[in-house]
């Protein structure tokens, strides 16, 4: 019985160590040569570019739900004029960062683990390392590079787009006024609020790419083994985005 | 009887074991192997099912390390060197794996020149002399632009033998190259293996479990059981040696009882 937990436990510390020395091995593969320009390139295209729409829609819609509600609870303290202070705030430090995060875990990070887990399955993972090209480096380490450089730049474009549609609905729509509106975020947003939510983006970056091809790396050798890496590499990520996102807002309040 | 066979070409081997040992867990899957497989000739590993044939010859590749013993190839102690030396070991072999391991997001002559795009310095034309050679000499001329999904798996399998084969090694590694392969592909693949390992003068080391058929494309035969070499040597030697295990095995009675079960060796 004791022997049993205490092989549970080294094997959960030793998972533990491993998860964390594949990041390790990732970032150490960055900056060393050769550089995978060509490869970082064409993940940026399946992170960044092909989620661009998706992102933009989602941001749209947070921005036009924050108007409606924020306007309908502002008015009631006579408030309308907060509204676009609100939206930004809200937007900027918090949801932006996380429900971005959120949907390119949903699109990008679910396909990556997807499609290093079938290669896992398919011995491709280790036909790399027996033609003497480091896997990590040329699988993982342009996919965390890719991660860190489109997590920011769409968290960004929902920001932008989730204020615009906030503008839409409480100004358009419900009838807030308008100038009040700008001159809110003007006065009352300012670069820490900014950098906050770019904070968040990079270290949101890291972790969806860190899990999200650990657990594709990973996948075990069977039927399940790729459907499982999915699942875990989507909920573990959901999981971290938003446990971290309590800790980063804690430090960086 | 066995150990003279075993002892047979270890002077001028390209891949010597000695009493290798890897346990998983609680399972002891290679139990003291012992294998030489001599410059030039083609070695099959043969075995029943978890007898940690994969498992050797993943050993062999470098892609797992022993607890304990010994793997020399070409001369060199690899199994307590760095990565860089372990690369640079890795460059004289090439491996051919079970399902062929083609990069399926690559058509067919990215898949082949993949080792000397990434590795090498080679021009492109240069590149793509190459990559006509070595799938002529696999009879693949004019797939180049194929898919590997577009694919038969006996055609998979040549294109897998010419990435192997692409950056002229001296050692071929082949894991069950003709599972899942009917008997008329199974026939020319093994002749295929035949035919490039005296074409390119390779040293040869395949796991196979299409016995008796492929003793005959092979020069030695490697024979293993519950995680130890249990006779190793010229096919004919083997043959007349008459160990018990073996012709249980090859009359399709032996079982991996005493041996790991398959789980362990994937």
């Amino acid at each position: 019985m004791i022997e049993r937990l205490g092989a549970v436990v080294i094997d959960r510390v030793a998972a533990l160590g491993d998860f964390v020395v594949f990041l390790a091995q990732a970032l150490f593969c960055v900056v060393r040569p050769p550089y995978k320009f060509r490869l970082t390139i064409r993940q940026l295209r399946s992170i960044g570019a092909e989620s661009f729409f998706l992102v933009a829609l989602i941001g749209l819609f947070t921005g036009m739900v924050l108007g409606l509600q924020g306007y309908n609870t502002l008015r009631r303290f006579g408030s309308e004029g907060a509204l676009g202070t609100v939206v930004a705030l809200v937007l900027v430090r918090e949801l932006g960062p996380v429900l971005t995060a959120l949907m390119i875990t949903a699109r990008a990070g679910s396909a990556m683990a997807a499609e290093l887990g079938s290669m896992q399955s398919t011995e491709q993972i280790d036909a790399l390392s027996v033609m003497a090209i480091n896997p990590i480096q040329y699988l993982v380490s342009p996919r965390v590079l890719a991660g860190v450089i489109s997590f920011p730049l769409l968290t960004g474009l929902f920001d932008v787009i989730g204020i615009w549609g906030g503008w839409v609905v409480g100004v358009g729509l419900m009838g807030a006024p308008g100038g009040p509106f700008i001159n809110g975020i003007r006065q009352n947003m300012g670069g820490h609020d900014i950098a906050t939510g770019i904070y968040k983006a990079l270290v949101f970056g890291v972790v969806v790419m860190w899990v999200c091809c650990y657990k594709g790396y990973n996948a075990e050798r069977m039927a399940t083994g790729v459907s499982r890496a999915t699942t875990n590499a989507v909920v573990l990520s959901s999981v971290l985005i938003l446990m971290s996102d309590y800790f980063l807002t804690s430090i960086l309040l | 009887m066995e150990a003279t066979i075993n002892n047979n070409g270890a002077g001028d081997a390209a891949i010597v074991v000695r009493n290798l040992r890897r346990r998983f867990g609680r399972q002891q899957v290679l139990n003291g192997v012992d294998l030489a497989c001599p410059r030039g000739e083609i070695t099959t590993i043969a075995g029943p099912s978890g007898c940690g044939k994969t498992v050797l010859l993943k050993h062999l590749n470098m892609l797992l390390r022993p607890d304990t013993g010994s793997i020399v190839i070409d001369g060199l102690e690899v199994t307590k060197i760095g990565e860089r030396e372990r690369d640079e070991v890795r460059e004289k072999f090439g491996m051919l794996f079970q399902a062929g391991a083609l990069f399926d997001s690559m058509t067919v002559f990215q898949n082949v020149a993949f080792p000397l795009v990434e590795l090498t310095a080679l021009g492109r034309g240069e590149i793509a002399d190459r990559v006509a050679e070595t799938l002529k000499a696999v009879g693949l001329q004019g797939m180049e632009n194929k898919f590997p999904s577009e694919m038969s798996g006996g055609m998979q399998k040549r294109a897998a033998l010419a990435r192997a084969l692409i950056r002229r090694p001296k050692i071929l590694m082949l894991d069950e190259p003709t599972t899942g392969l009917d008997p008329t592909r199974t026939h020319q693949i093994h002749e295929l293996v035949r035919a490039t390992q005296r074409q390119f003068d390779l040293t040869a080391v395949m796991v196979s479990h299409d016995v008796p058929a492929v003793f005959e494309y092979s020069d030695r035969i490697a024979f293993m059981h519950g995680g130890k070499m249990e006779i190793n040597g010229p096919v004919e030697q083997v043959m007349a040696a008459h160990n018990e295990k073996f012709e249980l095995f090859l009359a399709g009675k032996a079982s991996g009882i005493d041996g790991p079960p398959a789980a362990v060796a994937s």
